[in-house]
């Protein structure tokens, strides 16, 4: 422990490799087991949402605002795509198969997964500090002018500092707050207001958004948002160094220099 | 590093066994409590029986969202429906006079009931929304008479756990749980619109489930048969929705 050149050197104060003459606490990984193993499932879980949520969306490729909404109402909008059912107005002369069966179970499915792993990494993310230590801004970070900073250097595409292998910067902080606490149980939210019996029992669920209608294209709105924040999350990580942000989601360490 | 690793293996170890535990313990619970769907087995089952469990938790008892008068929509879309049978072109041109609704199963009073026999019947009539599983959605007022009150006629026995209800089109049958069945909004629908239920809307005699999807909203019934074993019909799975792979719980 605390010999140079230790692959277990991870922890912010290790860098420098200062040889501590006390015992070394065990360093902290980049990434703790919890929190890999939460952000996979969910990254598992979002592609099968997704990719069901885009099969189910063409059986019904418009969306209203209010209460309620047919192919006899005015659509709020539509999107240009052909249509798994006959009877929708689509202005393609061919009808696409059915595949909301297995869509619908996969997505509901999904969702119970990634409820569940969200409610464990909620719990674990307030009590273990993660929340506070790794995504609510860095003291020295809460102002205006370390906003503008870090914006500067994320539109210049600046190579992250080493520092940046070790810990989140302002904007990614923000941005995890974003669709950790409001993004995702938006999502939630709106998807639990489309079920007639979840909302039997409670009727704010549907009525706070506006309606049946409004929900389903809020639902809509926020996935592609969240399809939005995957990809430009992955193209960050590209940016930064695929293979070591990677491993170190995966294995748990960050891999010194470059 | 070794007491580390092995108390990693331990708290790993016990909270494999606990989960085990719980499933095991979960399962048992749900089975007892009556929570599991019929369609609760394969690949999708896991989802569609915490749907199932955790709705009937939760929300056995409420009512759907009633609507006001101004509420309802002015243009109802209307679903397509398979080509009508010249049976059914038939008893259409006799307006319906010799449809028979027959309850049989376990009730001690089978029958065959008229449409004219139905309306005698205490109404009731709820202005509530029907929800497509596609996305589309709009509110009417439906009339009709209470499945409740159906099956206290004909007197259902305590064993019974479904009523399975079958439509004139060809395969399309589905099944309630007693809570849906027995449900105070869960109507033999005759009526919409102040109007007799149109044929487009599955006239003269409609299953309406105000707290499940549009596809649990049966057309053209004309038959229910009570039972303990939904085994016994079709596949197995409680409707025949679950052979094209739609879930047999609609309220989601």
């Amino acid at each position: 422990m605390g010999t140079l050149g230790s692959t277990d050197m991870a922890a912010g104060s290790n860098i420098a490799g200062v040889v501590s003459s006390v015992p070394a606490a065990p360093p902290r990984p980049r990434h703790t087991l919890l929190v890999r193993t939460t952000h996979w499932v969910s990254a598992l879980c979002f592609l099968a949402l997704l990719v069901s949520g885009a099969m189910i969306t063409l059986s019904h490729p418009r969306f209203y605002w209010g209460e309620t909404g047919n192919v006899n109402t005015k659509p709020f909008f539509k999107i240009p795509v052909p249509s798994t059912r006959k009877l929708v107005p689509t202005g393609y002369d061919y009808v696409l198969r059915d595949q909301n069966g297995w869509s619908r179970a996969l997505h509901f499915q999904s969702a119970w997964f990634v409820v569940l792993t969200g409610l464990l990494y909620g719990i674990y993310g307030v009590f273990s500090g993660h929340f506070l230590r790794n995504l609510f801004p860095a003291k020295q970070d809460r102002s205006l002018a370390a906003f503008f900073t870090t914006l500067k250097s994320h539109l210049r595409f600046a190579r992250p500092g080493e520092a940046e292998a070790h810990s989140y910067n302002l904007l990614q902080r923000l941005t995890y707050l974003f669709v950790v606490f409001i993004a995702f149980p938006l999502v939630i939210w709106s998807g639990l207001a489309m079920s007639p019996t979840f909302d039997s029992a409670f009727p704010a669920t549907v009525n706070l958004l506006g309606g049946r209608q409004s929900a389903r294209t809020i639902h809509f709105f926020d996935s592609a948002f969240l399809l939005l924040f995957v990809l430009v999350h992955v193209l960050m990580v590209w940016f930064a160094g695929f293979w070591s942000r990677t491993v170190a989601m995966i294995t748990g360490r960050a891999k010194e220099g470059k | 590093m070794i007491d580390s690793s092995r108390r990693k293996i331990i708290t790993g170890g016990l909270a494999t066994a606990a989960s085990v535990a719980g499933l095991g313990v979960a399962s048992r619970l749900a089975k007892r409590y009556g929570l599991l769907p019929p369609d609760c087995g394969g690949i999708y089952g896991p989802g569609e029986t915490l749907n199932y469990a955790t709705q009937r938790v939760l929300a056995r008892h409420s009512r759907a969202r009633e609507f006001s008068r101004s509420q309802i929509s002015k243009a109802p879309f209307q679903n397509e429906i398979a080509p009508l049978s010249n049976e059914f072109k038939q008893l259409q041109a006799a307006s319906f006079a010799d449809w028979r609704l027959t309850i049989d199963g376990l009730v001690d009073r089978p029958g065959a009931f008229s449409v004219a026999q139905l309306k005698g019947y205490p109404s009731r009539g709820h202005i509530t929304e029907l929800a497509c599983e596609e996305g589309w959605s709009y509110i009417a007022e439906w009339n009709g008479v209470p499945l409740s009150h159906v099956l206290e006629v004909v007197g259902v026995q305590p064993q019974a756990k479904y009523v399975v209800y079958v439509s004139m089109e060809p395969d399309t049958w589905d099944s309630l749980d007693m809570d849906e069945a027995r449900h105070p909004q869960t109507l033999i629908a005759y009526g919409m619109n102040d109007n007799e239920l149109p044929v487009g809307h599955g006239g003269p005699l409609r299953m309406r489930v105000p707290r499940q999807l549009g596809y649990k909203n049966l057309k053209f019934i004309n038959k229910l048969t009570v039972t303990d074993n939904i085994k016994k019909f079709g596949k197995g799975l409680g409707s025949v929705a679950p052979e094209f792979g739609y879930a047999w719980y609609a309220g989601v």
